[in-house]
């Protein structure tokens, strides 16, 4: 069970798709088949990552983001989920064919991830010291003396100060921006080319959101990782975004670089998230929502399934599945109006 | 923590003396005659008196009491109204008691606890219903029906016990007892684990340690049993300290001499030494017992801490 420490499913050069993309995710379909009935959660998602590229993935609660990112991991839970299409490579080689055990092997080695609510992400019977120092044991075979010094090192890393003394306690014992660090540094244990930040920020104070995603940020510039970072706070994309790839009702409904979607959103979803963001310059008038509430994965609208909510619908989105309108530099949107939402907003 | 445990203790002195006190009360309230039965036909006044005399039985309850609290510290126990030392009568009857109910937890804990985890992990299916009916019937039969079919089908069916144990009971003969005797609370370990099991399954940080990449048999062995098995060991330790008063019917069936038959005679025949003896004995196992597990459950969940 010991891993040697050579182990790894990476280092093997004829594997290596330098060439591609870091991560390639494509057309991925996952239901989750429940009592009530399949819910169809991935319909068809399609994006990818580069190194040392930060892809935010933006959508409301039950758009597909985390469970994307949990069929990258293959932490899924089957069942209820089932992978039912599609393809997600990396650096090349396709995950989903692979056997359990590999697939096993490239976690937290090759893809690591790091969850929304620490407190609960921790095991609260071990200290943060064992969290870390358990992978580096196991995986890499490093005695216990290493493993914790590696672990020291890592928990500076990430700017725990005192690492030497924090590296005993129990993640109770740290506050809620210093257990985030402390799975940021649990994560990067075994040097993972590719990050998945499943909403880092969301349980933390608004000051200690930013110093977490800085630290992110940083340590990706650094490491030439790739980042997906898993969101619904928009602040927080504007500012460490390279590409922002936006989700509804399972399907990728508009991409592309993240200054021109938030100049010019290409599709009507994306504009009403970046409507009801507050804004300072223009207090004092009612915050614009999207109206109604997200679909049923159960019993998805026909044609888009955004249409009961959106503003600009007409006859042909109840009827017709939207295709991607290429708006150039690599933009995407699934909408039948795509050109005449970007140039009217 | 040091603190904590001191003022426990403390606490001991008086649930102690108002547990002894209580049954020592309650003993003497028995109505009847505790010399009826010693003599052929009925006692000679002269023996009725010497008796009563030797035993201070016509002084005030509470001077009789404290009479005998004080010989209790001194670890003088008394004596029966036959003059057999009570110190002794426990000594011989607790180590076999003790025995029994290590041997009961023993069973509860190695198939309770294994037929929990196993249903807890695999979830809704023919084991888990074939676990839960048979828990349900243990549960549901009383202590002596499950005696009587275990004396019947091992002892007499299958001729693998004795019937009855010996006066000295080796490890052995105290296995079928004490699966009996463990075969109620089995049930609840089993379903006690399994509950913790499935909610701990779900758990992130069990989805934590499956995303870092660690063998499947680490995730289950370490993070989700370490959790999983607080509230199940605090329960075994409780149930240890309870099992040593009550296998009253399991010693019956088993013709063990052990604790429990020990009260049961001394309630029948008014021995109020016997009864206080024992029941100060149980009283102490159960308390202490108790600190142990409150102390134990500190150290398997560090965010208690005692004050």
């Amino acid at each position: 069970m010991t891993a040697n420490p050579t182990e790894s499913v990476l280092t093997d050069p004829t594997t290596n798709g330098q060439d591609g993309p870091l991560l390639e995710v494509e057309d991925l379909f996952v239901e989750f088949r429940t009592r009530d009935g399949v819910a169809k959660v991935l319909n068809g998602v399609s994006y990818h990552v580069d190194a040392g590229e930060t892809l935010a993935v933006l959508g409301e609660s039950g758009s597909g983001k985390s469970v994307t990112a949990q069929t990258i991991m293959g932490i899924l839970d089957t069942p209820p989920a089932y992978v039912t299409g599609g393809s997600i490579r990396f650096r090349g080689q396709e995950l989903l064919s692979q056997s359990a055990e590999k697939r096993r092997q490239l976690r937290g080695d090759g893809i690591a991830m790091i969850f929304q609510d620490a407190l609960s992400a921790l095991n609260p019977v071990f200290t943060v010291g064992f969290q870390i120092e358990e992978q580096l044991r196991i995986r890499k075979g490093m005695s216990r003396k290493e493993a914790r010094k590696r672990a020291i090192e890592l928990l500076d890393l990430v700017r725990i100060p005192n690492a030497k003394g924090r590296v005993r306690q129990y993640p109770h014992e740290f506050s809620g921006g210093m257990r985030q660090r402390a799975m940021i540094a649990m994560s990067l244990a075994l040097d993972p080319q590719l990050l998945i930040a499943d909403e880092p920020t969301t349980a933390l104070d608004v000051t200690v959101q930013a110093q977490i995603m800085d630290l992110l940020a940083e340590i990706k510039a650094e490491r030439q990782m790739g980042l997906i970072l898993i969101t619904h706070d928009l602040g927080v994309v504007a500012e460490t975004a390279d590409r922002i790839a936006v989700m509804y009702a399972g399907r990728i409904v508009e991409h592309g670089d993240a200054h021109s979607v938030y100049k010019a959103p290409g599709h009507p979803y994306t504009t009403g998230l970046l409507n009801s963001l507050p804004r300072l310059d223009l207090k004092g008038q009612t915050l614009e929502t999207i109206k109604g509430l997200p679909p049923s994965l159960l019993n998805i609208p026909s044609g888009c399934p955004f249409h009961p909510r959106c503003p600009k619908a007409q006859s042909i989105c109840s009827a017709e599945v939207p295709v991607n309108h290429d708006l150039g530099n690599g933009r995407y949107s699934k909408c039948h109006f795509a050109e005449e939402v970007v140039r009217n907003g | 923590m040091g603190r904590y445990v001191i003022r426990r203790l403390l606490q001991l002195i008086p649930v102690f003396i108002g547990t002894t006190f209580l049954v020592y009360v309650l003993v003497w309230a028995l109505p009847g005659d505790p010399f009826a039965g010693m003599c052929k036909s009925v006692c000679p006044p002269e023996f009725r008196q010497a008796m009563i005399e030797k035993y201070n039985l016509d002084e005030n309850i509470f001077v009789q009491y404290f009479a005998y609290l004080g010989n209790l510290l001194q670890g003088d126990f008394g004596v029966t109204y036959s003059d057999r030392e009570v110190g002794m009568l426990i000594e011989d009857a607790a180590p076999v008691s003790l025995q029994l109910a290590a041997i009961a937890v023993g069973f509860e804990a190695l198939i309770g606890i294994s037929a929990g985890i196993l249903t807890g992990l695999r979830g809704r299916g023919f084991l888990d219903n074939l676990v839960l009916v048979s828990t349900l019937v243990l549960t549901a039969f009383p202590v002596f029906v499950t005696g009587f079919i275990v004396q019947l089908v091992l002892g007499s069916g299958l001729g693998i016990i004795d019937l009855t144990v010996s006066s000295d009971p080796s490890f052995g003969e105290l296995l079928a007892p004490g699966f009996v005797l463990g075969s109620l609370s089995m049930a609840y370990v089993a379903r006690l684990t399994r509950t913790s099991i499935a909610e701990n399954r779900r758990a992130d940080f069990v989805r934590t340690a499956v995303a870092k990449g660690l063998p499947h048999r680490r995730v289950v062995g370490v993070h989700l049993l370490r959790n999983s098995m607080i509230p199940v060991i605090t329960f075994l330790g409780t149930d240890l300290g309870s099992l040593m008063g009550g296998a009253i019917v399991t010693e019956g069936i088993f013709g063990i001499n052990g604790v429990g038959g020990l009260v049961f005679d001394g309630i029948l025949s008014k021995e109020g030494t016997v009864v206080t003896g024992v029941v100060m004995l149980l009283v102490i196992i159960f308390l202490v017992t108790n600190l142990l597990i409150d102390l134990l459950y500190a150290v398997l969940d560090p965010r208690i801490r005692y004050e």
